[in-house]
């Protein structure tokens, strides 16, 4: 039997992120007729790592699907204090639930726990490597601000070096045409080369350009995606404190940029955001969280329903 | 003029790159080997200057996707009852499964005992392999 997991953010083609995001916009509409869709299904959230807004995500949109939810907040001090292997984990829980949410350190666990698993997985985050439901909730949020993924002008501006949203979703909209990339950080924290290769190796003709400078990126971009300088991805505190606060968006800042411009970040916020600027109507961040909840219950429901050739 | 007897039955590794033939004996485990086994250095060759050469007797059993790794140019002469039966050249093998570690020391292949590595060709040009699992590359 083939179980359809959801490990990376190109597992999914543009076609079938279409009709995730098609089920998304649907239940936003009606609610109430996807609220006991998944009635009598567990989903198990296995966290490795802190993370409070995906879990919760990820809960509440089963919740609101009427399943169960069974869940291990920090993982790391249960199983594997005791010495259990990942794998060993997937495959017990996976005969306890009828879909595992893993959110890993180590680069690589949740394609590990797709082998192992016999129900379908969805990477809640591995390392710096992947958080493809970031991804999904990105797109959706850009599919419902600008219609199109087409000809879009994104601007990522931040840790590009580490921030794992910004890897997946460059390289998902890098398969769409007349694609343009600015990419905004210190030298520091560029894009990793091995993503650079990916993005041409997907779409030869996606224009990447690179500059320090918050102002130049702004004045064109379509979108602008901000990015927390994580302090988990530093090895030494003292890196982390000098480039903090590099990239700080002002609502003055903001003034150059065009009025159908939208503001993204994938939460939560520490400083690079100006409280000010939550009052500006480009500033979707939080529709964005919104938004991933839905994109989530669709996911649940699309992968759920893939298992058993029907509906969820 | 240096010889070694021809062998009835067993493997001659040609054409390995000079100064390659000990690494690619000792990664095949021929050390311990409980057959004859036989390493020549710096062999004179028409076709590249100088060559290693290692004769196996008694066996036609050899771990092809280590030899690719360490020798993808090589030749391996299968030989029973006195003729070469066989001739192939192994080539990078395209999934290497187990030999190559992971560098990446956030990759979960350095913590995960059940699991062992896997490395796929991706640029055979510049001999280049990623990691399934956390995309890390590797040149051999």
């Amino acid at each position: 039997m083939t179980v359809n997991h959801f490990l990376g953010s190109l597992d999914f083609l543009p076609e079938e992120y279409n009709t995730v995001f098609s089920l998304a916009s649907r239940i936003i509409d009606s609610p109430m007729d996807y609220a006991n869709r998944c009635s009598g299904r567990l989903m198990a959230t296995l966290f490795y790592e802190p993370s409070t807004r995906t879990r919760l995500s990820f809960e509440a949109a089963m919740l609101r699907l009427g399943g169960g939810v069974i869940s291990v907040a920090n993982a790391k001090t249960s199983s594997v204090s005791k010495g259990e292997s990942l794998g060993d984990t997937i495959r017990t829980v996976g005969g306890y639930a009828d879909l595992i949410v893993l959110r890993h350190p180590k680069e690589g666990a949740a394609v590990l726990a797709g082998e192992y698993s016999p129900v379908p997985v969805i990477n809640g985050g591995d390392g710096a490597r992947e958080h493809p439901t970031q991804t999904l909730t990105d797109l959706f949020t850009i599919q419902r601000f600008k219609r199109r993924f087409d000809g879009l002008t994104v601007a990522f501006c931040g840790d590009l070096r580490y921030g794992r949203t910004v890897h997946s979703l460059v390289k998902v909209l890098a398969r769409y045409s007349d694609v343009r990339f600015i990419l905004i950080s210190p030298p520091e924290l560029r894009l990793p080369d091995r993503i650079k290769r990916e993005v041409k190796g997907i779409n030869p003709a996606a224009a990447l350009e690179e500059t320090t400078r918050m102002e130049d990126g702004l004045k064109n971009a379509d979108i602008l995606y901000m990015t927390r300088i994580q302090k988990e991805r530093f090895f030494n505190e003292e890196d982390y404190i000098k480039l903090r606060d590099t990239y700080i968006l002002t609502a003055d800042k903001l003034s150059v940029a065009s009025a159908e411009m939208i503001v993204m970040h994938p939460l939560p916020r520490v400083t690079e955001i100006d409280y000010a600027v939550d009052a500006d109507p480009r500033a979707v961040y939080f529709d964005q969280a919104r938004f991933g909840m839905f994109a989530r219950m669709a996911l649940i429901l699309h992968l759920l329903a893939d298992k058993e050739g029907g509906d969820a | 003029m240096l010889r070694v007897d021809r062998i009835n039955n067993g493997i001659v590794l040609d054409h390995i790159q000079a100064g390659q033939g000990l690494k690619v004996f000792e990664r095949l485990g021929l050390r311990s080997a409980g057959y004859p086994v036989a390493l020549l250095m710096n062999v004179a060759s028409s076709k590249m200057g100088h060559k290693d050469i290692i004769k196996i007797s008694d066996t036609l059993d050899i771990d092809l996707t280590m030899l690719g790794l360490l020798a993808p140019d090589a030749t391996v002469n299968c030989i029973e009852g006195g003729v070469v039966t066989r001739k192939v050249t192994p080539g990078l093998p395209k999934r290497v499964v187990g030999l190559i570690e992971c560098k990446n020391p956030r990759c979960i292949t350095t913590v995960e005992r059940q699991r062992t590595s896997l490395f796929v060709l991706v640029d055979p040009d510049a001999k280049e392999y990623e990691c399934a699992y956390c995309g890390e590359r590797s040149k051999v």
